[in-house]
């Protein structure tokens, strides 16, 4: 008994932050602040993978087409 | 004298050449790229799930697991890129120029990051958006400093002309650094004092301790990532008339995009 138990019980309180999906997209009441931290960062990140995607399209499209320049004409 | 030095020095001089390091960034950002999406998963899940409640701020803390770990990217990220302006200015290696133009972006925006959730933090618990405030006036000059590093870059045609003058910006501005840094120490702030110091044990639960400590690796690994896929595009581009690019492996997986 005693201190394992009290683990255990902490750990239960700890464990459980949210009692439903609803409670967890609420955030206590502060869903603005922390969701709209969160989908910013990500949208960020997304933006800066999908850029570096294009412009590296962009830089091997140019080489092709020099290359392809070059072999047309002798 | 410097071909000699660097044709034959250690095994890193090698690597200084962008025909020898495209490859090898290529590999690097990919396992890079996938650490940091397990870090940030592992990361996510301790601050959402396993992170208990704020007692003082209730669950608007949680903002913390990424406002902190891009406020240390964006000075860490700023360091780097100060770091490769000097080799680059000192030992005149193509590469480090690069390398400088390609922290840039990512660092602008974690700089971005921090100072948006930073905003977002501060209305529910300072109660404005915004305060001029030491902490938050001179993040937001670090900002203004990566912008203006990009500015002058892309505004002077000739590459390596243009990494010299960004060179200079680039280490003329890292004295901000420290500045942000201790400036909630050196004044008044509105913005706490540090909760994590290299001195001493962090002011918080452990498990929120280790919450951010692990976004901390992904954004870091993350970083890593995009700044090598990104100085592979410039390779390509500065590159782009040279045989190895023209004549090799990437211009027939050029052909076959094109």
């Amino acid at each position: 008994m005693g201190l394992a138990n009290r683990g255990r019980e902490l750990r239960r309180e700890n464990r459980v932050n949210w009692s439903s999906w609803g409670d967890f997209l609420a955030m206590g009441g502060y869903a603005f602040y922390v969701w709209g931290s969160y989908m910013v960062t990500v949208a960020m990140i997304a933006i800066e993978v999908l850029m570096l995607a294009r412009r590296k399209r962009g830089a091997l499209a140019r080489i092709g087409r020099a290359g392809a320049a070059n072999r047309s004409s002798p | 004298m410097r071909e000699s030095l660097i044709a034959s020095g250690p095994i890193w001089f090698r690597y200084a050449s962008p025909q020898a390091f495209f490859p090898l960034a290529g590999t690097l950002a990919r396992w890079f790229g996938a650490a940091a999406a397990a870090f940030c998963c592992l990361g996510l899940y301790l601050g959402f799930f396993v992170a208990p409640t704020d007692h003082q701020q209730g669950e608007a803390y949680r903002i913390i697991f990424i406002h902190v770990p891009a406020a240390w990217m964006s000075m860490f990220l700023y360091l780097v890129m100060a770091f490769w302006a000097a080799v680059g200015l000192i030992f005149n290696t193509r590469l480090s120029g690069m390398m400088a133009s390609a922290l840039a972006p990512t660092g602008a925006l974690f700089t971005f990051v921090a100072l948006w959730t930073g905003s977002l933090w501060g209305k529910p618990t300072w109660g404005t958006w915004w305060v001029w405030d030491a902490r938050l006036t001179s993040e937001l000059i670090l900002l203004f400093l990566y912008f203006g590093f990009m500015a002058l870059q892309a505004a002077i045609d000739d590459p390596r002309r243009a990494d010299k003058a960004g060179a200079l910006l680039a280490l003329v501005g890292a004295v901000n650094i420290p500045i942000i840094y201790f400036s909630v120490k050196w004044w008044n702030t509105l913005h706490q004092g540090a909760s994590v110091s290299l001195t001493g044990a962090p002011t918080m639960a452990a498990t929120m301790f280790a919450g951010m400590a692990v976004m901390a690796f992904g954004f870091w690994f993350y970083s890593i990532a995009a700044a090598l896929m990104r100085v592979r595009c410039i390779i390509l581009e500065r590159e782009r008339a040279s045989p190895w690019v023209s004549q090799t492996g990437v211009a027939n997986c050029a052909g076959r995009i094109a």
